[in-house]
C-alpha cells in the first residue's frame, strides 16, 4: 500500500472534490455537510453503517440525485452543470451491477460504449480481457452468476478510461476468493494512476484496501484521514490465551492492563466466538506485551496466544461520536 | 457525446431483444385470421340470404334499421345513428356502388375502421408502457443516467425509438390485415370507389359534398389519421412510463383510460366539455365514414387540435420529470 506523505499528497491531481454537500428529503436532511476530496491513484474509502448516507452521497457523485446543496466537481468539472463532461471521468457502479439481462455481456457493453465517444471494438475487447470474462462475454446476462455480473459491471465502468472509478460495496456477494482478486485488481488500478472511491459498512474491509478513508454516520462525516491513523488512533484490543487464567488475569492486571470484563459487547461476533475459558480480553497496552510475556512466563503461567484485534465499526464509532448510538 | 444517432440505435436494439414487437407480430397474425373467417361466414349467409345480390342485402339492412326507429325500445340517441346510416345506405343504393364489396381491401378498411380506437391502442401500450419503467424497475437506470449524455437526449432517444415502432404497428396491421385477408377474398379492391364527405347537421345527412374516392386513397388517409391518433397515445404512454414505475401499473392506467374513453362516447353526449377529453377524440376514422361524433360540437379539426395538445403536454411534463426527478431506487 503506498502511502503519500501530507506533501507528497497535494502535488498529486484532484479527481474528485466534494464541498458541504447536502440534501434535504422532505423535511430530513439525509445528508448534512459531507466535505472530502480524493486524488489520482488513491483509493478512497466511505465508510458508514447501512443508512447512513452513503449511497445517496454517492448518487450525488454521479448526478442521480440533485444536492440540495454544496457541490461535486470531478476532474474540475461541476457534475450538476455540466455532467456531460464531468461524467465522461468518472466510471462507477452503484448499488449492484445492473445490466440487461436480455443482452449478452458483448451487447451490454456495446451498448454503454455508444453513450460515450472514442471506444471502439478493440477497447471493448481490452476490458473484456481485463476482468477476464471472455469465455463468457457472448452468453446472454440472465445466464451470469453473481460474481460475473459484478466483472462485467467493473468492464462497463472502465470502459471509458475513466480518471475516477466509484464502487458502492463492491465485496457484496462475492465469495472469498473474489474478494482478494477484487482488492488486488482495486490496488492495480490505482498504481496505474486511477482515483477509486470504495463505500463499505465493513472496517476490514477498508482497512485492508484503502489509503485514506471518510467515515460517515447519519448523513455526517465524523472523520476523513489516512486509514491507520484513525484506525490506530482508537482502542485496540489483546486477547491472551493463558493457562492458568487467574493468576495470568493477575499478573497483567498487577503490570497495568485494564481487564474487558464483557468482551462480547466490544468484540465482533465472529471473534468472541472464538473465546474460550482461557482467554483474557485487555485494552492495548502498546509496546509492555513484550515486556509482559517474559514476566507471564517466569511466574509459570503458559502463554498459548497473544493477538491484537482492532476495534469493530461500532466501537470506531462510539469513540468518535462520544457514546451517541448509530443507527 | 453530441450525436443522437447511438442511442437510437440502443433504444432500437433493445426494442427488438426484448421480443415485445414480435409478440405484437404475433398478435396480430393470431387475431386477423379469426375475423377473417368471422367475415367469411357473413358473407356466405348473405349469399344464401340475398343470391348474392348485395342490392337486397343492402334494401334488407335499410328496412331493419327503419322498423326499428318505430320502436319505442331504441333510445333516441341512437335513432339519430341509423337514420344517418340509412340515408348513406340509400345514396350507396342510388348511385350502384356496394358499400361492402368482398375483397381483401375492403375486409382491411373495416378492420383498421374497428383496430383504430382499442386493438392498436392496446398494441401500442404493449411496447411503450415500459419504455421508461422497465429501465427504473431493473435499476438499468442508473447505468443510463450515468454515462456522459444529458437526460434530455437519453429520453429523447426512447421517444424517437417509440414512434418508430408506432408507425412500424400500424403499418403491419395493414399489412397483415391485407395479405390474410386476401387469402380467402382475393387482393384486389383498391380502385373500388368509397364515399367520402357526408356532413351531419343534427339527424340530416348533406349529401352536397360527398364525393367518391378510390379504395386505395381512402385506407391512405384512414391510416394517416390512425397513426396520428397512435403517436398521442404513444405519448400519453410515454409519459405515464416516466411518472410510473411499475409497468403493470402503467398499463392498467392506460387502459383505464382507453376504456374510460369507450364508455363516455357511448353516455357523455349530454355531458358536452367531456370532448375536451383525449379518449373520447380517438376515433378519428368516424369523420371520414361519415358516422356522427359522439358529442355535438366535434369535428375533424376539433379532435385533431385537442389530440395534439394533449400530447404536447404530455410531451412536457414527460421531459420536466425526467430531467429534474431524483433516482432514489
Amino acid at each position: 500500500m503506498i502511502h503519500p506523505s501530507g506533501e507528497e499528497r497535494s502535488n498529486l491531481a484532484t479527481v474528485l472534490s466534494v464541498e458541504h454537500l447536502r440534501k434535504k428529503i422532505g423535511k430530513k436532511w439525509i445528508i448534512d455537510d459531507v466535505t472530502f476530496d480524493v486524488k489520482s491513484g488513491e483509493i478512497f474509502g466511505f465508510l458508514g453503517p447501512n443508512g447512513a448516507g452513503k449511497t445517496t452521497t454517492i448518487r450525488m457523485l454521479v448526478d442521480l440525485i440533485k444536492p440540495t446543496e454544496g457541490k461535486v466537481q470531478i476532474c474540475g468539472y461541476d457534475v450538476n452543470r455540466d455532467p456531460e463532461r464531468a461524467l465522461a471521468f468518472v466510471g462507477s457502479i452503484v448499488e449492484n451491477p445492473e445490466v440487461y439481462p436480455y443482452l449478452t455481456g458483448w451487447e451490454n457493453l456495446q451498448h454503454f460504449a455508444r453513450m460515450q465517444s472514442g471506444i471502439d471494438e478493440q477497447r471493448i475487447q481490452e476490458v473484456v480481457d481485463i476482468v477476464r470474462l471472455d469465455q463468457r462475454i457472448h452468453d446472454k446476462v440472465k445466464t451470469y452468476s453473481l460474481g460475473m455480473r459484478q466483472r462485467l459491471g467493473i468492464a462497463q465502468a472502465l470502459l471509458g478510461r475513466p480518471k475516477l472509478l466509484i464502487l458502492d460495496e463492491p465485496t457484496n456477494g462475492l465469495d472469498p476468493k473474489g474478494i482478494k482478486e477484487l482488492r488486488a485488481f482495486i490496488r492495480r488500478l490505482a498504481e496505474e494512476g486511477m482515483a477509486v472511491f470504495v463505500s463499505s459498512h465493513l472496517l476490514s474491509e477498508i482497512q485492508l484496501l484503502c489509503d485514506r478513508v471518510a467515515i460517515i454516520s447519519r448523513g455526517r462525516v465524523l472523520a476523513v484521514g489516512g486509514v491507520n491513523e484513525l484506525v490506530s488512533g482508537n482502542a485496540n484490543y489483546v486477547i491472551w490465551q493463558l493457562s492458568p487464567r487467574p493468576r495470568g488475569t493477575e499478573i497483567l492486571v498487577a503490570h497495568g492492563a485494564k481487564i474487558v470484563d464483557d468482551p462480547h459487547t466490544v468484540l465482533d461476533d465472529s471473534i468472541a466466538a472464538g473465546l474460550n475459558e482461557n482467554s483474557v480480553v485487555t485494552q492495548f497496552i502498546g509496546d509492555s506485551i513484550s515486556n509482559i510475556v517474559p514476566i507471564l512466563v517466569n511466574a509459570g503461567v503458559e502463554v498459548r496466544d497473544v493477538h491484537k484485534i482492532n476495534p469493530t465499526l461500532e466501537q470506531l464509532f462510539l469513540e468518535m461520536t462520544e457514546g451517541e448510538s448509530i443507527e | 457525446m453530441n450525436s443522437i444517432l447511438p442511442l437510437i440505435k440502443n433504444e432500437t436494439i433493445k426494442m427488438m431483444k426484448k421480443k415485445r414487437f414480435y409478440v405484437v407480430i404475433l398478435v396480430l397474425i393470431v387475431l386477423v385470421p379469426i375475423f377473417v373467417y368471422a367475415q367469411m361466414k357473413i358473407a356466405e349467409t348473405n349469399r344464401e340470404k340475398f343470391n348474392s345480390d348485395w342490392r337486397l342485402a343492402v334494401r334488407q339492412a335499410i328496412t331493419d334499421n327503419q322498423n326499428s326507429l318505430q320502436s319505442a325500445r331504441v333510445p333516441e340517441e341512437w335513432k339519430k345513428y341509423r337514420i344517418i346510416y340509412i340515408q348513406q345506405m340509400k345514396y350507396y343504393l342510388e348511385h350502384d356502388v356496394n358499400p361492402q364489396e368482398p375483397g381483401g381491401v375492403g375486409f382491411t378498411r373495416q378492420f383498421m375502421d374497428n383496430a383504430a380506437t382499442l386493438f392498436i391502442p392496446l398494441l401500442i401500450m404493449a411496447i411503450a408502457s415500459d419504455i421508461v419503467s422497465s429501465e427504473r424497475s431493473s435499476g438499468t437506470i442508473k447505468m443510463l443516467l450515468t454515462r456522459p449524455v444529458r437526460r434530455w437526449k437519453v429520453l429523447l432517444s426512447k421517444l424517437i425509438a417509440l414512434l418508430m415502432f408506432v408507425s412500424l404497428i400500424v403499418v403491419s396491421a395493414f399489412v397483415i390485415s391485407y395479405l390474410i385477408s386476401g387469402l380467402v377474398f382475393g387482393y384486389k379492391g383498391f380502385n373500388i370507389p368509397v364515399f367520402t364527405g357526408f356532413k351531419l347537421n343534427g339527424s340530416d345527412v348533406d349529401l352536397s359534398g360527398v364525393h367518391a374516392v378510390p379504395q386505395w386513397a381512402y385506407i391512405l388517409m384512414q391510416c394517416g389519421l390512425i397513426w396520428f391518433m397512435s403517436i398521442t397515445v404513444a405519448m400519453l404512454a410515454f409519459m405515464v412510463s416516466v411518472l410510473v414505475r411499475s409497468t403493470a401499473a402503467s398499463i392498467v392506467i392506460m387502459m383505464a383510460a382507453l376504456i374510460a374513453g369507450t364508455i363516455l362516447t357511448n353516455m357523455a353526449s349530454a355531458w358536452t366539455s367531456a370532448k375536451y377529453l383525449f379518449m373520447v377524440n380517438l376515433d378519428l376514422t368516424n369523420y371520414l365514414a361519415g358516422t356522427p361524433a359522439p358529442i355535438e360540437g366535434m369535428t375533424l379539426g376539433f379532435s385533431l387540435a385537442v389530440l395534439a395538445i394533449w400530447a404536447a403536454v404530455s410531451l412536457l411534463i414527460s421531459f420536466t420529470v425526467f430531467t429534474k426527478q431524483d433516482i432514489l431506487n
